[in-house]
């Protein structure tokens, strides 16, 4: 048998406490243990940036972090993105108005990502915001969308006077 | 892919994780994650114990002086944010920039990366091109390493199985020094298929008055060019200086593997040398036209 801990989590909000197994990856508790199926396991290895969520406020891989470690820390998801009443976030509105999503899988990550810069540099520019989603792999769009969804909801965040 | 059940230890401080090291037979320690949890996913790796660091108190100092001390744990995010160290000794930062992703870099430590010991990660090759020291901890107290001592081969440090990196330390060259820093990866953010960096002072008549030169992803560990290094010392900074330091570094001893042939990593260790020595020229405090 695996070894058991009970953590306390705050995620979107929220606190949550369970007992889990120590090698429970973040990811693998979001959405089996919370039942939150948006952030989407991908490589499981660190590389196509799917399973992205925020701890602490700064993007992280939630894969390559054991649900143990989050004991204590506030979790972001992409289900904490909307407001209560469903209305959709200024990135995620310009996402949907922009096509800046085909099949979708690879959104959660890439929204997770792209909410953290946008917060901490309201003037991005095309290069910075491409830079920045190396970190992770979309195959249908090619970008083009993404990266124009991302300098609009900039551009509409400056207006409103910041995310949200 | 889930990791192999671990048992999964907490401590507070760097006694009780050494303590831990030496009671406990295959263990690790988990410092970002970013290398050794894929690995532990892909179950490459399966210790029996895990020490996590991430609670310890203590080991992610960020120190700028005449000397510059990074805890182990320091995150790669706070080296890349931090304007006094980028100031201080900016081919860390160049070099950081290649590291990984932000969302990895945002977890990813200083000392994870030096204690995986990639072949072709920047952070190895910026520690041996700066002399850094690296101090070990265990039961059986601290002990200093330099670079070339710390990394003995292919993703193989010269700590025990009980002892923990704690520290690096370094001295910052002086201000107005040139550096340069160029790599060649497919994608960003990937691993190199070769780097070069370079560190360069000149005194008033536009000679070399100081250089140091590594490459990485060439051979198991990053190297320096010693030799030439030395031999570069007073000779008048030249398109003819570069040259030879180019050819130098295209003879390096590298390895073939299923992707890349010996012969192109050598090519692309000649390309990056020209690019890492002409930009550190470039940003000298004294300049000078090559």
């Amino acid at each position: 048998m695996s070894e058991t801990r009970t953590i306390t989590v705050e995620l979107n909000g929220r606190s949550y406490t369970r007992t889990i197994p120590t090698r429970l990856l973040l990811a693998d508790f979001l959405r089996h243990e919370i039942d939150l199926t948006g952030t989407h396991v991908g490589c499981e290895h660190g590389v196509c940036g799917a399973c992205t969520v925020l701890v602490n406020g700064t993007s992280a891989r939630s894969c390559l972090m054991f649900a143990v470690q989050a004991d204590g820390q506030n979790i972001t998801t992409i289900e904490g993105l909307a407001e209560v009443n469903g209305s959709l976030s200024v990135l995620q509105q310009c996402f949907h108005e922009h096509h800046a999503l085909q099949c979708g899988f690879c959104t959660p990550g890439i929204l997770m990502t792209l909410t953290e810069h946008l917060r901490d540099n309201p003037e991005p520019d095309e290069v910075e915001l491409r830079t920045l989603l190396t970190g992770n792999l979309c195959r249908c769009t090619g970008y083009q969308a993404i990266v124009k969804a991302g300098l609009e909801a900039a551009r509409c965040m400056r207006e409103q006077g910041g995310l949200k | 892919m889930k990791p192999a059940p671990f048992g999964y230890h907490d401590p507070k401080t760097i006694e009780d994780a050494v303590a831990l090291m030496a009671q406990l037979e295959n263990v690790r320690a988990l410092a970002g994650g970013q290398s050794l949890v894929p690995m532990m996913n892909f179950r490459y790796a399966m210790p029996d114990h895990l020490i996590d660091l991430n609670g310890v108190a203590g080991l992610d100092m960020l120190e700028i002086g005449d000397n510059i001390r990074m805890g182990a744990m320091l995150r790669q995010r706070r080296i890349e944010f931090s304007e006094e160290l980028r100031t201080a000794c900016p081919i860390i930062h160049e070099a950081l920039l290649h590291v990984g992703h932000r969302q990895t870099r945002n977890r990813g430590t200083i000392g994870g990366s030096l204690c995986h010991l990639d072949p072709a990660a920047e952070m190895p090759a910026m520690m041996l091109l700066l002399d850094a020291q690296m101090m070990a901890f265990s039961v059986r107290g601290a002990r200093m390493m330099r670079v070339d001592e710390f990394a003995i081969g292919f993703m193989t440090t010269a700590l025990e199985p009980d002892e923990l990196l704690t520290e690096i330390r370094l001295t910052p060259w002086k201000p107005g020094h040139g550096y340069g820093f160029h790599e060649y990866a497919r994608r960003h953010g990937d691993f190199a298929i070769c780097s070069a960096g370079v560190l360069i002072e000149a005194d008033l008549k536009g000679a070399v008055s100081r250089l140091a030169v590594v490459v990485g992803g060439l051979g198991p560990v990053p190297q320096r060019l010693y030799e030439t290094e030395s031999a570069a010392i007073g000779q008048p900074i030249s398109a003819k200086l570069v040259e030879d330091i180019v050819a130098v570094a295209g003879q390096v001893e590298t390895m073939s593997d299923a992707h890349v042939s010996a012969e192109y990593r050598s090519h692309l260790a000649g390309v990056m040398t020209r690019r890492a020595m002409t930009t550190a020229i470039a940003r000298l405090g004294v300049k000078v036209h090559v």
